[in-house]
Formats: C-alpha cells, sequence, structure tokens
C-alpha cells in the first residue's frame, strides 16, 4: 500500500506560521533572558581529599544571591557540580553542566581540576571563571572564554616575600634559615618552581633555605616528611599545602616535639576553619601569605556579616571572598550584557571594572589573557581561633606576633 | 643526617606497617578460606573508623575500650556479607565476584558520604600529641600503642586458627573444600564466620588507625589496594605474610621516603611488589601451587 501523505496543506500552514513567530521573535530570545536568572555552574571539589575546602567555597556561594540583591544586580541560579577532587571528573562535570544548560561556569578551586576545566569552557564556548587557582599556564593559553580573578603564583610568592620581610622588620626577629615542604599538585609544583627565582628577587628575604621536601598531600601518614625537616635544624617552615596535610603535618610537628620559630603558609590549609576547629589552641601562629581580603573595604564588611549570618563562628577566608568575588563578577557581566549568550558575556566579563569589591587590590579589571593583575595578597595570622591582616600595614588590623609561641608552652 | 634520626623512621615505619599489617590480615585470611577477593576491604575499614567517631563523640569512648565492640559490628556485617551477598555468587565466576565487591565498596562509599559528609574527621585522645624519647629517638606514642593492639589480635587470631575446633575446621575448608564436605562440616556456616573473622580483623585495625590517622569516606579505595600491595607480597592466603608484607610495606615507605623523596614513597611500596614477584610469585611467605 502507497504511504499517504501526513502533512495536510492546513497543517502545513500552521507550520509555517509557528516557524515565522519563533523565527520572528529570535533576537528577543537573548534580551529576555534577562528577566530570568544566569544559569551559573558552580564546579567545587565538594568529596574526595579537597572536600573541606570545597565546602568552605560553598559558603561563599551561599550568601551570595542576598548580596547580590543587595547590590542591584541579576540573580543568578546556581547549578551545583562536584569534581571529587580529581581532574578528570572535573573535565566530565563541565561537560555536564553545560549539556544541562549552564551558561557560564565557575570554578574550581584546584589549579589541575581549573585547567581541565578551562579547556571544556574554551572548547565549548561558555565563559569560565574561576575562583581560586594560581597556576600561571591557565591564563596564558589564548583563552577567550576563561577569566581569573585570583593572582598567580608569582603574584601571590612576590607578595609573600614582601610583605614577611615587612613583618620581621616590625617584630625585629627573622629566622635565619627555613624548609621549604610542598604538595606535589599543580598548584604546589608551580609554586615551588617559582619559589626560588622569586626570592633571589628580594635580597632583603632573611632567612636561607635550606632543604626543600616535596611531598604528597593525599598521604595518610606524613611523620616521615616532618621527620627530615626537623633533621635540618631550620628556625622556619615555610609550606605551600591543602587542609588535611596542615592538620597531619601540625600533629606531627607537636609529636616529634618540634615547634618552628615561624610557620610561613603561601596556601590554603593552616587558616581553614576546619584546621583551627580540629586543632584549638595548636591551631595559633601560622601566618599567611595568600590572596586574601582588605578589612577595610565596605563589601567586605557586608560579606562578612552574610557570612556571619548564615555560618555562626566561621571566620571569612579566601575560599569565601574569591568564590563570592567570582559570582559577582559573573553577575555583573550579565547585567551589562543585557544577555545569557556565551559571547556577549565574555565580552562585559573582559570589561569588568568593580571598584567596590571585597579582595586586597584596585579591584576587578581584566587584561587581554583574562588575568585579573591588580589583585595583592596580604599576610595574615591565626591568633585565639580568630584570623588578624597584619601586613601590608595600609590593609592590616592587627601587628604580628613572632617567634610563634612553642607547642609544649601552650 | 643522624643515626637518631634514621632509626626513628624505621620504627615509625615497622610501627605503622603492623597496623596497616592487621588489615591485610583480615584480606588474606577471607581469601585463604573463601578463595573470594574482598574489593570492599578499605571501604569496610573506613566503616569501622567512622564507628569510632560515632562511639568517641556520643560516648567518649577510647579506641582501645572500642576496639571490642567494633570489631564485634564488623564481624556481623562481614557474617551477613558473606550469607547474603557473597555465598550466592560463590560458584560464580570470578569476574561475577569482582563486580559484586566493586559495587558493594561503591555502595559503602557513598552510603558514608550520605551519612557523614566528605569532610575529613579525627580523634584527639588523651595520649594523641603523646611521644616517647628514647635516647634521641622519639617514637609516637599512638603508634606504639596501635601497634601492640596489633600484634595482640594478630597472635590471639593465629591461636584461634590453630588450637579451636573451629579454627582447625575453618582451616580444614581452606585445604580442601570437597574434604569438609564429605566429613559433614557446614561449608557455608564457616565461610560466613571466615568472611566475619576477616571483617573483625578489619574493624581492629580500622579502629587502631583512628590513633594515627583522619578518615573520609574516600579513602576507602586507597587502604583496599594497600591491602592487596601487602597481601601479594606478603603471600596471598598466608596468615604471617600478611604481617610480613605489613612490615615490609611500612618500612619502606618509611625509609623511601626519608632517603629519596617522600611525594614518590607510595611508589617504593609498588616497587617491593614488583622485586618480590619474579623470584617468589607465591608472595614471601606463601605457598607454591602446582
Amino acid at each position: 500500500m502507497a504511504s499517504k501523505s501526513r502533512i495536510s496543506r492546513r497543517t502545513f500552514t500552521a507550520g509555517i506560521g509557528a516557524a515565522g513567530i519563533v523565527a520572528g521573535t529570535a533576537p528577543f530570545n537573548i534580551i529576555s533572558a534577562q528577566g530570568a536568572p544566569l544559569k551559573v555552574g558552580v564546579l567545587l571539589p565538594r568529596s574526595g581529599a579537597q572536600a573541606g575546602i570545597g565546602q568552605d567555597c560553598q559558603r561563599g556561594v551561599d550568601v551570595t544571591a542576598g548580596l547580590l540583591k543587595d547590590l542591584k544586580l541579576p540573580a543568578l541560579q546556581i547549578m551545583n557540580g562536584d569534581t571529587e577532587t580529581n581532574v578528570e571528573v572535573a573535565r566530565a562535570r563541565a561537560e555536564r553542566l553545560i549539556s544541562d544548560g549552564a551558561q557560564l561556569l565557575v570554578g574550581a578551586f584546584d589549579s589541575g581540576q581549573s585547567t581541565a576545566i578551562a579547556q571544556v569552557a574554551e572548547q565549548r564556548g561558555i565563559p569560565y571563571v574561576i575562583n581560586i587557582a594560581a597556576a600561571p599556564p591557565i591564563t596564558e593559553q589564548g583563552y577567550k572564554f576563561v577569566f581569573r580573578n585570583f593572582p598567580t603564583a608569582g603574584r601571590i610568592l612576590a607578595d609573600a616575600f614582601e610583605n614577611q620581610i615587612e613583618i620581621f622588620k616590625t617584630t625585629g626577629n627573622a629566622p635565619k634559615t627555613a624548609v621549604f615542604m610542598h604538595v606535589n599538585d599543580t598548584f604546589g609544583t608551580a609554586m615551588q618552581k617559582g619559589f626560588t627565582g622569586v626570592m633571589g628577587k628580594f635580597p632583603a628575604t632573611p632567612y636561607k633555605v635550606v632543604e626543600t621536601i616535596s611531598y604528597d598531600g593525599t598521604a595518610r601518614d606524613l611523620s616521615v616528611e616532618v621527620a627530615k625537616a626537623k633533621a635540618t635544624n631550620a628556625e622556619a617552615l615555610v609550606m605551600v599545602s591543602r587542609l588535611n596535610d596542615a592538620i597531619l603535618i601540625t600533629r606531627e610537628l607537636v609529636k616529634q616535639r618540634w615547634s618552628p620559630k615561624a610557620i610561613l603558609s603561601m596556601g590554603p590549609g593552616w587558616y581553614e576553619d576546619q584546621y583551627i576547629k580540629t586543632l584549638g589552641k595548636l591551631s595559633d601562629g601560622p601566618m599567611h601569605f595568600a590572596p586574601w581580603y582588605d578589612p577595610n573595604k565596605k563589601l567586605a564588611k557586608a560579606l562578612d556579616a552574610a557570612l556571619a549570618k548564615a555560618h555562626p563562628g566561621i571566620n571569612m577566608n579566601t575560599n569565601h571572598v574569591y568564590t563570592f568575588e567570582a559570582l559577582l563578577v559573573a553577575a555583573d557581566a550579565y547585567k551589562r550584557a543585557g544577555s545569557a549568550d556565551p559571547k556577549a558575556l565574555a565580552d562585559a566579563i573582559r570589561a569588568t571594572n568593580i571598584k567596590d569589591n571585597v579582595s586586597h587590590g584596585p579591584g576587578i579589571q581584566f587584561d587581554a589573557k583574562g588575568q585579573n593583575e591588580g589583585l595583592r595578597n596580604s599576610a595574615f595570622q591565626n591568633r585565639g581561633g580568630k584570623l588578624v591582616t597584619i601586613a601590608p600595614a595600609t590593609a592590616s588590623n592587627a601587628k604580628p606576633e613572632h617567634p610563634m609561641k612553642p607547642y609544649d608552652k601552650r | 643526617m643522624t643515626t637518631e634520626v634514621v632509626l626513628k623512621i624505621a620504627i615509625s615505619g615497622v610501627l605503622t606497617g603492623l597496623v596497616y599489617g592487621l588489615m591485610a590480615l583480615g584480606l588474606s585470611v577471607i581469601f585463604g578460606v573463601v578463595r573470594v577477593v574482598n574489593f570492599a576491604h578499605g571501604e569496610m575499614m573506613t566503616i569501622a573508623m567512622y564507628l569510632v567517631i560515632v562511639f568517641f563523640s556520643a560516648l567518649g569512648l577510647d579506641p582501645f575500650i572500642m576496639l571490642v565492640p567494633v570489631s564485634a559490628v564488623l564481624f556481623a556485617l562481614g557474617y551477613l556479607m558473606q550469607r547474603a551477598i557473597i555465598n550466592p555468587f560463590i560458584n560464580r565466576p570470578e569476574h561475577s565476584q569482582f563486580m559484586l565487591l566493586v559495587a558493594v565498596a561503591i555502595v559503602m562509599v557513598n552510603g558514608l558520604l550520605l551519612i557523614f559528609g566528605p569532610d575529613s574527621q579525627g580523634i584527639t585522645t588523651s595520649y594523641s600529641f603523646d611521644s616517647f624519647d628514647l635516647g634521641g629517638v622519639i617514637i609516637d606514642a599512638g603508634k606504639v600503642y596501635a601497634a601492640i593492639a596489633a600484634l595482640i589480635v594478630a597472635v590471639a587470631l593465629f591461636s584461634f586458627f590453630r588450637l579451636t575446633l573451629t579454627g582447625k575446621a575453618i582451616r580444614a575448608c581452606a585445604d580442601n573444600y570437597n574434604g569438609a564436605l564429605v566429613v559433614g562440616l557446614d561449608v557455608k556456616r564457616l565461610y560466613s564466620l571466615t568472611f566475619g573473622i576477616g571483617a573483625a580483623c578489619v574493624g581492629a585495625a580500622g579502629t587502631m588507625l583512628m590513633i594515627v590517622t583522619d578518615v573520609t569516606p574516600a579513602i576507602g579505595p586507597a587502604y583496599t589496594l594497600l591491602a592487596f600491595v601487602i597481601v601479594i607480597t606478603g603471600g596471598l592466603g598466608s596468615m604471617p605474610g600478611a604481617i610480613v608484607g605489613g612490615v615490609l610495606i611500612g618500612l619502606t615507605e618509611a625509609l623511601g621516603g626519608f632517603f629519596f623523596t617522600p611525594s614518590a614513597k607510595t611508589m617504593f611500596s609498588f616497587a617491593i611488589l614488583v622485586l618480590v614477584l619474579p623470584f617468589r610469585p607465591q608472595g614471601i611467605m606463601g605457598r607454591k601451587t602446582a
């Protein structure tokens, strides 16, 4: 039997009419999207070795909606993704979020995971705002859709040495020798590669590095690493670590009866709330040289207040600040672009000029590579379960305490 | 580098290795008798570690007091697992058994994630930060206590298999399955008992490990892998082999990390495995099979 066409003249005409309506309104689709929230895929290591930090970054996400409303910025629809602290999972989750409709990506705390997400974002042409990741190559690839509002390893190191010189000058007491211990992941290796070179540009640095020890951040036991560091009799411990390893190392320092004069941390871990809660009075003393916030800025105070309300007892830190700022960049760009079109969003992000922000520095602007080069780093210290900013003097709220009180005298 | 430092690291490696050995002992016992490779071994240990955290937070009990109850809970878990899940697979191809236990492991990890969240958790006892100073050699007190407990549990287990009727019956099942059936042994029940005993070993090891380290749900697979490395090095199915393998791996990781680079210390344990297998394919203390 010959098949009979199912399309009648009437349905054909109706189809043409419908197509015409769709075609006629298509140019307005992008504009009308402004009324809807921007779909933002937030990729964080919510499980695995970096879970504690990923969850901490999430606190920054939690308070963003209210603050954006106060700033009269458009709302964001957050789509959560878990990288499981794994580069390949990060890549797959980024693909998945884009397929599920994410119009912009934010994340992912870790340089290795962020590198993988950047590749996906660039291939798929979806804007990606990195919250935290310091490995320089990410913004050296000529990407058009990748933006980073976080200092690179070189900037962190340069500011760290500058702030250390200021601190040791203020206290009149400086360590002569140090051991440099770092995790062997992408961030730790980038910091290690830059460390010696950047240190050479700061001849006033008072200490000499007598040993460099690389370790696995997911190790179950770091007694060997600490024993090796202690054997050098160095006066200071320079650290680039994560959270769990920072806790393990502190425990080992106490058990192996070694109290360095100073612990100088150039990465996360030692200032996290979980570190402070787990170790109590043993958490006091480490100084951090990291991307931070200017406690005197208006938005910093607003973010601090919002966090205190949403998460009582939590100290505001890098994770909250830079995750919030990444979302701030997204909302600000969406407002100016007037569209969720990826290219329009990327162009708007490139033209970002936010002066009223939280982090230390002149504000948020991106260069042609998508990097915010204006960011500066601060020095801060654990004191009685709180974090106080100790340098530079122009953006601080406390004086440094050095040398550190020995563990057995607490 | 002073002799004291090297000695300290070597002792620390041996002590950690003894606890690892106890963990691997469970795997070896299960394989030696039931002939099932437990791919959920590390995950079962993380369950024990979380039980310690629950008891510690709720009742403030010291891990040494929790050793028996946590092992008992793990024994029950292992016994039930064998009876309800593994026994129906006992005559199926090995790859079916592997997939079954991998699936069980995934369920365990995600269950722990749901209940306890992804954060690392630990306990702080009155001796958590204690150490002994033996003429300049500083030894972690927690590791000493944990290793002693591991040795006691291992000796108790050896005695059970050597001296009790049930232990001898289990060994009979391991030596000759058909023979055991012919003489009227309830092999299925003995298998369940063996899986329970292996799980109890893991429970004891997990309890001891909580004295020296923290736990996250994601750490299970790493312990499973470590247990495999230890039992294959020591000899799959050999109980003394598991302890010897644990000590060897602990010592190798510690000294390898100290003299070379700490970030590659896991590499040394795999290197030992690679070195042992060509010369002793059955492992250091394993029996040659025809």
